[in-house]
């Protein structure tokens, strides 16, 4: 339970991260950020990086801001940034909600927002929320910057689009409108263990009909996104009962559910419909 | 790459100079660098607790950090929480209510505890609860730590 050797970079700042990643990407070259997901994988040696790129002395990466569209995240805003609003938005809220069902109050100190989303475990309630929400992700390298829609980054369990010389540098998330609704409901067998399925969903309300509404489901499938069938389900609708019940069971018939040792897709699938269903629930409240 | 890094960790105001690979989780360091053997580790991989400890005012794991990460910060262990002979109100209330009987987790608990009330002196009786959710005790049931807590708590906040 001792991760393997390696060689710790630190550098000061972005651009000599940068050119460091660049230089040891080809020998198994790691971003350190929180450690909350890296080094228990590297403690059961699962990970063993030749080097890690530790970015906790790198100045700006903490950086949270709202430009009256989107919210900026920077590299290091760790996830208990969010325990309290961050803007007067409604994505703050919705913020502060999931992060409550992030692991665990200590991990929550040092894990970071972007690595959750570099990690890409399938069950991340971040990953869920850059689906669900239409993230746009800011990914450096010394050969230059490009953005990647959240639709484009998830790429499988702990896979993504960012090559081995990208730093995730920063995330941006649309902001709501001030009438948005949102839900969020997350099954695990332990508090702040691994979600089994979650799912996170929001609309706005029409002349009382459920309009662009968003249903994200995750912990289900290799990567969260957004279900389609379960959104048209719901638009035009009342949102009531009969049009969650809908939308929940469009999802669960739309879903390619992962299986584990002791989680058959059939059981994930029915899980879907129960998270999907209470998510649109917790949106009244 | 078994270069050893000469640092100095500062745990409870006193200064260790130790010399440790990068890969020295600080929980190890604390213990079998530094001799504070009060921290404990359970499983060395951020799920049970035992090695909570308290850098720069924040509760986090120690074995999900590096001791190299922890250099110039200051690093709070169970050693540190009395003072003198006089045990801290949560080391008291956790004997009072008797929130311990093997005692493995009761370091990690304390330093959690101790870590979020003074962070959040009136964090609300349910997030409370979800805060020491984030510890494992194969002991108590559970049922005397919550009891301890809340009643060295309302002690903290000076009730």
């Amino acid at each position: 339970m001792k991760p393997a050797p390696f060689v710790r970079h630190v550098p000061r700042t972005l651009q000599q991260a940068l050119a460091i990643l660049s230089q040891v990407a080809g020998q198994d070259g790691r971003i350190l950020a929180g450690g909350q997901s890296l080094v228990p994988i590297m403690a059961f040696r699962l990970a063993k990086p030749a080097h890690l790129i530790d970015i906790n002395e790198v100045a700006g990466l903490d950086r949270l801001e709202s430009d009256g569209k989107v919210l900026s995240i920077g590299a290091r805003v760790r996830h208990a940034a969010f325990h309290a609003p961050v803007t007067d938005n409604r994505l703050a809220a919705l913020l502060t909600y999931v992060a409550r069902h992030i692991a665990h109050y200590p991990i929550r100190m040092r894990g970071t927002f972007c690595g959750s989303l570099a990690h890409a475990d399938p069950a991340s309630e971040w990953c869920l929320t850059a689906a669900t929400l239409g993230a746009t992700m800011v990914a450096m390298s010394q050969r230059g910057t490009r953005e990647i829609a959240a639709s484009d980054f998830f790429e499988g369990i702990m896979s993504t689009a960012l090559a081995d010389d990208e730093l995730l540098a920063e995330v941006r998330l649309p902001l709501l409108t001030p009438d948005a609704k949102f839900g969020f409901y997350e099954f695990n067998r332990r508090a702040g263990d691994f979600a089994m399925a979650a799912s996170l969903v929001t609309y706005s309300l029409v002349n009382g009909k459920m309009a662009q509404a968003r249903v994200g489901v995750g912990g289900a499938e290799p990567s969260p996104r957004r279900i389609e069938e379960a959104e048209a389900a719901l638009n035009g609708q009342s949102p009531d009962d009969d049009a969650f019940r809908a939308a929940a069971q469009a999802a669960s018939d739309a879903v390619d559910p992962l299986e584990d040792h002791q989680t058959n897709a059939e059981y994930r699938r029915d899980l879907v419909r129960v998270v999907v269903r209470r998510a649109l629930e917790h949106s009244l409240t | 790459m078994t270069d050893k890094t000469a640092l100095t960790l500062t745990i409870n105001g006193r200064d260790h100079a130790i010399a440790v690979e990068a890969r020295r989780t600080l929980a190890d360091a604390i213990r079998e660098d530094c001799g504070q053997t009060g921290t404990h580790i359970g499983c060395e991989h951020g799920i049970c607790g035992a090695c909570t400890v308290i850098v720069n005012g924040e509760p986090v794991r120690s074995c999900l950090m590096f001791a190299v990460q922890a250099e110039g910060k200051k690093i709070r262990t169970v050693e540190g929480l009395a003072d003198g002979e006089t045990l801290h109100p949560m080391q008291q209330a956790f004997m009072d209510h008797h929130g311990l009987q093997c005692g493995f987790c009761t370091p990690g608990f304390l330093m959690l505890a101790v870590g979020v009330l003074e962070r959040e002196p009136d964090i609300n009786d349910d997030d409370l609860l979800d805060v020491l959710s984030s510890n494992l005790c194969r002991c108590t049931g559970y049922q005397n730590i919550i009891k301890a807590v809340r009643a060295a708590a309302e002690q903290m906040r000076g009730k």
